[in-house]
C-alpha cells in the first residue's frame, strides 16, 4: 500500500488498481480519524445507460417488471437527452455488502469523490442509523429483492401479466400508506421473509376464517352479533397500514395477491427511513467526503490541482439558492446537512457564549467524531434540526418563517425571522417540514360493516385544512375498492370530528380479486 | 476489509427494456392515437418515420393520496428585508412561485421518442392480408436449414464426435491394430521373462506391434465426418396487390391527397409485413396505365373517366404475370366515384366475370370532398353499381372517406386480422 505523501493519481485517468488505491486511503482515514464503522464495500463501475435504467427502478440493482419503471425510463431518458438532467455521479445501496455504482465517465478525483461520499459517509450512516437498524436488513434485502422478481414472474406466467399488472398497480397507489410507522413487535428478516412465504401462504390457504363465514350457520344464530368493539380489536383496527390491512384481511384475494401486497409492502417500509433522513444522510455523506478529501490533500495524496476540482463539485453539491431564486425549489438536502455538521463542528471544537447557552450537552466538549457518531445514529431529520439547528446557522441562511392562512385576506404572514424571538419558531417549523406525520396523509381503516354491504371504511383526518385532492384520491380509492372487492368509504374530518367531504367507490366490474 | 470491484460495464444494457416494452404497451392506445394523429398532419412522406410523439398522461398516471389546500407554514432561506409581523401579497395564483414545496409533480403530457420500428410496429399493430391462402414454392427464396446426414468436409464446428469416433474404431478392428492391453501384456511378459530365446521373441513381437500401432493412427483423417445441412426452400405465400387509383379530372387535389394517403399506408404495409408481396400501381383517367411507384405518387396526370380501362389493364397484367393458381390476388381501388354512365355495364361485367373470381379480396374506396354535404349527395354512379354487386354476393368491400383523419381507421377496419368466418 501506498504510503501517505505519495500521490494517489496523477490527471484525471483511473484503472482498477487507482479504485483500490482510492479506496485504501479513504478507508483508512474514515476508519482512524473519523472512527466510521462500514458495511464491507463493493464498488461497481457502470455506464452512463446502466445508471439511467438504474433511476427508472429505484435505484436498485434488481427489480421486478413494471410499467411504472418503463415510463419513468422513457421520461428521465427524455430529459437526459435534452439535457435538462445530469446523472448522479453515484448511486449507493443500502445492503450489506454495501455497493456503490460509479460512472466510467467520473474523472478520478470524482471517483475519490464518490468512494468517499458513498462507500463510507452513507455506508456509515446505513449500518449505524436508528432508523435503518429498525426498518431495514441490509443483508438479506438483495436476496429479497431477487426472491419478489422471480415471485412476480412466476404469477406472471401463471396468471398472466395483466391481472398481475394490476395487482401492483393498485399496490402501489397505495405504497405510501403501507408503512408500519411505529416500531413493531420485530425487526425484518428477509431472509426468513423468503423461506416462510410459501409455507404461510399453505397455512392461510387451509385455516378457516369465521369472520368471513357466508354460510348461515343455525348455531351462532342465537349469539348477539359481535360487539362493534370486539369486531374491531379482531381485526386490529384502527390501521394505517392500510396496504397490511388489505393483505390480512381482504376477502376476496387469492394467495399470490396477498404475496404480491407483502412484497410491496416490504419495499416500501425499505425505503421508509431513506425519506425521514434526507438531510441527516446527505449531510453526513457530503461531511464525511469533505473531511476525507481535505485531509488526503494535507497528506500531499491528491495534487493541488485535483482538489480545485473537487472543491468546484463539492460547492455546487451544497449550493443553496435563496427563496427568491429562479433556481429554488425548497432546501437541498446536501446544503442544510453539511453546513448542519460543519456547524455542530465548530460548536464543539470553538462554543461561543450563545452556542454554549444552547448547546450546553456538546458545546466545547472536543470530540468531534464522537459527538457527530452519537448524532448519526440517534436521530432523525425532524429530531436533528429541532435539537441542533443553531441560532447561528439560522442567522446565516436567513431563514424565516411564512404562515399562510386562506381565510386570512390580507395575503401572508411573516411570522418569525432570524432574530432573538424567531430561533426556536424557525426551528420548530423547520423540523415539522421533516416530519413524516406531517408529509403524508394521516388515513386510517376504521371499520368494516361486516353485517351489511361489507363496505370498508376509512377516514382521514386532515391537518391544518389540507384536504385531499379529489381526482387522485378517487382513483386511489378505485385501487382500494378493487382490492377489496366492496365498497369502500373516505371520510375527512376535522379536527372537532366535523365531516369536510365523504368519499365512496365501488369496485369495478373486472375487479383485481377473483 | 475486502473490497470488490466488480466492472458491470460489459453486463448486457438495457436492462429497462422489458420495462420500456411494458410501458408501450400498456400506452398503446394512447401512442396510437397520438400516431394517427400525427400521421394526418404529416407529409406523405414523412408519414412514417417514427420520431417524437406526445401522449396524455390520463391514464397512465399513478394516483397517490395528495393533499392540497390548507393553512400553509414553510421556512425558507435568504431572507433580505422582512421583519415579524409583515404581510406579503399573494402571488397571483396559478403558476406564480412562492410555493416552495417540491408537491403535486404533474406533467400534463408525455413526450417521448419512438424509434421507427416501435412507431411502425404500433401503426400497423395488428392488420394483415385477408385469406392468404394460395401457397406455393418461391423460385429462389429458401430460408431455414436441415439437417441432412454426414459430409467428408466442413467445418471444424460441425465435426460429428461420435460418428468420427465410431468410423476410426471400425478401421482400427479391420485393420486389427493392436490394443493397448495387448502391449501391456507382452512387455509383463518380458519384464518377468527369463528365458533368452522366449526374450528375444516377444521383443521382435513386441517391436512388430508398436511399429503397426505407429502405423495405423487412432483416428485418421479419413474418419471425419462432418454434420451435413442443408438449405430447405420453404413454401411462402405469394401475393400481388394492385393499387387502382383514378387520376381523372374530376379528382380534386384533397380527393388525390386521400387516396395517396391511402394507398401509402398500404404500400409501407405490404412492404413491412410481407416479404412476398409485388405491388403494382395502375393509374387511370380514361385509359389506364401501369406505373411505377414514384410516377404513382407523385406523377400528374389528368382526363376524363372510365373506370373499365384499368380494369382491363389489371386484368392483362394478371393473365401475363400472375396466374391465380399461384398467386393471391389483392386488388384496392381508389376513386371519387365518378364513371361514363356507358362504361357501368362493362365495369360491372368485367368485375363479376374477369377480376372478382381471381381476387382473394377487393377494397374500394371512394374518397370525397371535404365538406359535410356529401352525405347528402346521392351516391355515386360506381358506389350504386357496387353496391349493386355486392348485394349479389360478390366479395367486395367498399367505404367512404371524405377527412384525413377518417383515412387510418378506414384502413384499420379493412385489414383488420378476423378470424376466417368473418367477412369484411
Amino acid at each position: 500500500m501506498g504510503s501517505s505523501g505519495e500521490l494517489l493519481f496523477d490527471g484525471a485517468d483511473w484503472d482498477f488498481p487507482t479504485l483500490q488505491r482510492i479506496h485504501d486511503a479513504c478507508e483508512q482515514i474514515a476508519r482512524k480519524e473519523l472512527g466510521l464503522d462500514v458495511y464491507p464495500n463493493q464498488i461497481e463501475v457502470i455506464t452512463a445507460e446502466q445508471m439511467l435504467d438504474a433511476y427508472s427502478s429505484v435505484g436498485m440493482p434488481l427489480f421486478y417488471k413494471h410499467w411504472s419503471f418503463g415510463k419513468q425510463f422513457a421520461f428521465q431518458e427524455a430529459s437526459y437527452r435534452k439535457g435538462l438532467m445530469g446523472l448522479a455521479y453515484e448511486i449507493v445501496i443500502n445492503s450489506s455488502p454495501c455497493i456503490s455504482y460509479l460512472m466510467e465517465e467520473n474523472t478520478a478525483t470524482m471517483q475519490t469523490l464518490v468512494i468517499a461520499h458513498a462507500a463510507f459517509g452513507h455506508n456509515h450512516f446505513f449500518k449505524n442509523n436508528y432508523l435503518f437498524k429498525q426498518w431495514t436488513d441490509a443483508d438479506g434485502i438483495l436476496d429479497y429483492l431477487e426472491f419478489a422478481k422471480g415471485y412476480i414472474a412466476v404469477c406472471e406466467d401463471r396468471h398472466g401479466r395483466e391481472t398481475v399488472e394490476r395487482t401492483l398497480d393498485a399496490a402501489h397507489a397505495l405504497m405510501s400508506h403501507g408503512v408500519d410507522r411505529y416500531p413493531g413487535k420485530k425487526t425484518l428478516d428477509l431472509r426468513a421473509e423468503e423461506k416462510r412465504a410459501g409455507e404461510r401462504r399453505q397455512h392461510e390457504e387451509s385455516v378457516f376464517n369465521d369472520l368471513w363465514r357466508t354460510v348461515p350457520n343455525t348455531k351462532a344464530k342465537s349469539k348477539a352479533t359481535l360487539s362493534a368493539e370486539r369486531r374491531r380489536a379482531l381485526l386490529g383496527l384502527p390501521q394505517e397500514n392500510i396496504l397490511y390491512f388489505l393483505e390480512k384481511t381482504a376477502p376476496r384475494l387469492a394467495g399470490w395477491q396477498r404475496e404480491l401486497i407483502r412484497i410491496v409492502r416490504h419495499i416500501a417500509q425499505y425505503f421508509y427511513p431513506q425519506g425521514q433522513t434526507k438531510v441527516m444522510n446527505e449531510g453526513t455523506a457530503t461531511y464525511v467526503h469533505y473531511r476525507i478529501m481535505s485531509r488526503l490533500h494535507q497528506q500531499g495524496r491528491i495534487t493541488d490541482g485535483n482538489f480545485l476540482e473537487f472543491l468546484q463539485s463539492h460547492t455546487n453539491v451544497v449550493f443553496q439558492p435563496e427563496f427568491d431564486d429562479r433556481r429554488y425549489s425548497g432546501f437541498n438536502p446536501y446544503a442544510l446537512g453539511f453546513a448542519m455538521m460543519q456547524d455542530i463542528e465548530r460548536i464543539v471544537k470553538t462554543p461561543e457564549d450563545e452556542d454554549r447557552d444552547w448547546f450546553p450537552d456538546i458545546a466545547g466538549k472536543g470530540d468531534v467524531e464522537g459527538v457527530l457518531r452519537d448524532i448519526w445514529s440517534n436521530y432523525r431529520d425532524e429530531s436533528f434540526i429541532n435539537q441542533f439547528l443553531s441560532p447561528a446557522l439560522i442567522r446565516r441562511f436567513r431563514m424565516f418563517h411564512l404562515h399562510d392562512d386562506p381565510a386570512e385576506s390580507q395575503g401572508i404572514k411573516v411570522d418569525a425571522i432570524h432574530d432573538e424571538r424567531g430561533y426556536r419558531r424557525v426551528r420548530r417549523e423547520l423540523a415539522r417540514q421533516y416530519d413524516v406525520g406531517f408529509v403524508d396523509a394521516n388515513i386510517e381503516v376504521m371499520d368494516v360493516d361486516l353485517d351489511g354491504d361489507r363496505r370498508l371504511m376509512l377516514r382521514h383526518t386532515t391537518v391544518k385544512g389540507a384536504q385531499l385532492n379529489e381526482t387522485d384520491t378517487r382513483r386511489v380509492l378505485q385501487h382500494l375498492a378493487d382490492l377489496w372487492s366492496y365498497d369502500v368509504a373516505l371520510t375527512e374530518l376535522d379536527g372537532t370530528d366535523k365531516v369536510l367531504k365523504e368519499y365512496v367507490v365501488s369496485p369495478r366490474a373486472a375487479a383485481v380479486a377473483a | 476489509m475486502v473490497m470488490h470491484i466488480v466492472d458491470r460495464r460489459l453486463n448486457p444494457g438495457s436492462k429497462s427494456l422489458e420495462n420500456r416494452q411494458r410501458f408501450l404497451r400498456r400506452a398503446k392506445a394512447l401512442v396510437q392515437g397520438a400516431v394517427k394523429k400525427s400521421s394526418q398532419d404529416r407529409d406523405i412522406k414523412d408519414v412514417l418515420e417514427g420520431g417524437e410523439v406526445t401522449i396524455p398522461l390520463d391514464g397512465m398516471d399513478e394516483p397517490r393520496f395528495r393533499r392540497e389546500g390548507g393553512t400553509r407554514d414553510m421556512v425558507l432561506p435568504g431572507n433580505k428585508k422582512f421583519v415579524e409581523g409583515d404581510w406579503l401579497q399573494r402571488p397571483n395564483q396559478s403558476g406564480a412561485k412562492g410555493s416552495g414545496a417540491g408537491e403535486g409533480d404533474s406533467e400534463d403530457a408525455f413526450r417521448f421518442v419512438l424509434s421507427r420500428e416501435e412507431f411502425v410496429d404500433l401503426f400497423l399493430d395488428d392488420l394483415e392480408l385477408p385469406d392468404l391462402a394460395k401457397r406455393k414454392l418461391a423460385e429462389t427464396e429458401s430460408e431455414g436449414i436441415r439437417r441432412a446426414g454426414y459430409a467428408t468436409s466442413g467445418s471444424p464446428a460441425n465435426i460429428s464426435v461420435s460418428r468420427t469416433v465410431s468410423r476410426a474404431l471400425a478401421r482400427r478392428v479391420a485393420l486389427r491394430r493392436p490394443r493397448k492391453d495387448e502391449i501391456e501384456a507382452l512387455e509383463a511378459e518380458l519384464a518377468e521373462c527369463d528365458d533368452e530365446t522366449r526374450r528375444r521373441e516377444l521383443l521382435t513381437l513386441l517391436e512388430a506391434l508398436k511399429a503397426k500401432v505407429k502405423r495405423i493412427p487412432f483416428i485418421d483423417p479419413i474418419d471425419i465426418r462432418y454434420r451435413r445441412f442443408e438449405t430447405v426452400p420453404k413454401p411462402v405465400a405469394q401475393a400481388v396487390m394492385f393499387c387502382l387509383m383514378d387520376v381523372s379530372g374530376s379528382m380534386s387535389e384533397h380527393m388525390k391527397d386521400l387516396a395517396k394517403r391511402f394507398y401509402m399506408l398500404l404500400y409501407v404495409f405490404l412492404k413491412r409485413r410481407y416479404k412476398h408481396v409485388e405491388i403494382v400501381f395502375i393509374r387511370h383517367t380514361d385509359r389506364a396505365e401501369e406505373v411505377d411507384e414514384d410516377t404513382f405518387f407523385h406523377g400528374p396526370a389528368s382526363g376524363g373517366t372510365l373506370v373499365s380501362s384499368a380494369l382491363v389493364a389489371m386484368h392483362d397484367i394478371v393473365r401475363t404475370r400472375f396466374r391465380p393458381a399461384d398467386w393471391n390476388i389483392y386488388a384496392a381501388q381508389a376513386s371519387d366515384g365518378d364513371n361514363m354512365t356507358s362504361d357501368s355495364g362493362v365495369t360491372g361485367h368485367l368485375l363479376t366475370d374477369k377480376i372478382l373470381p381471381v381476387c382473394q379480396f377487393f377494397a374500394y374506396l371512394e374518397v370525397g370532398e371535404a365538406a359535410n354535404y356529401t352525405f347528402d349527395m346521392p351516391d355515386s354512379s360506381l358506389w350504386t353499381l357496387y353496391e349493386r354487386l355486392r348485394n349479389e354476393g360478390q366479395p367486395l368491400s367498399m367505404r367512404k372517406v371524405s377527412e384525413r383523419g377518417e383515412i387510418f381507421p378506414v384502413f384499420q377496419d379493412l385489414f383488420k386480422r378476423r378470424t376466417s368466418q368473418e367477412r369484411v
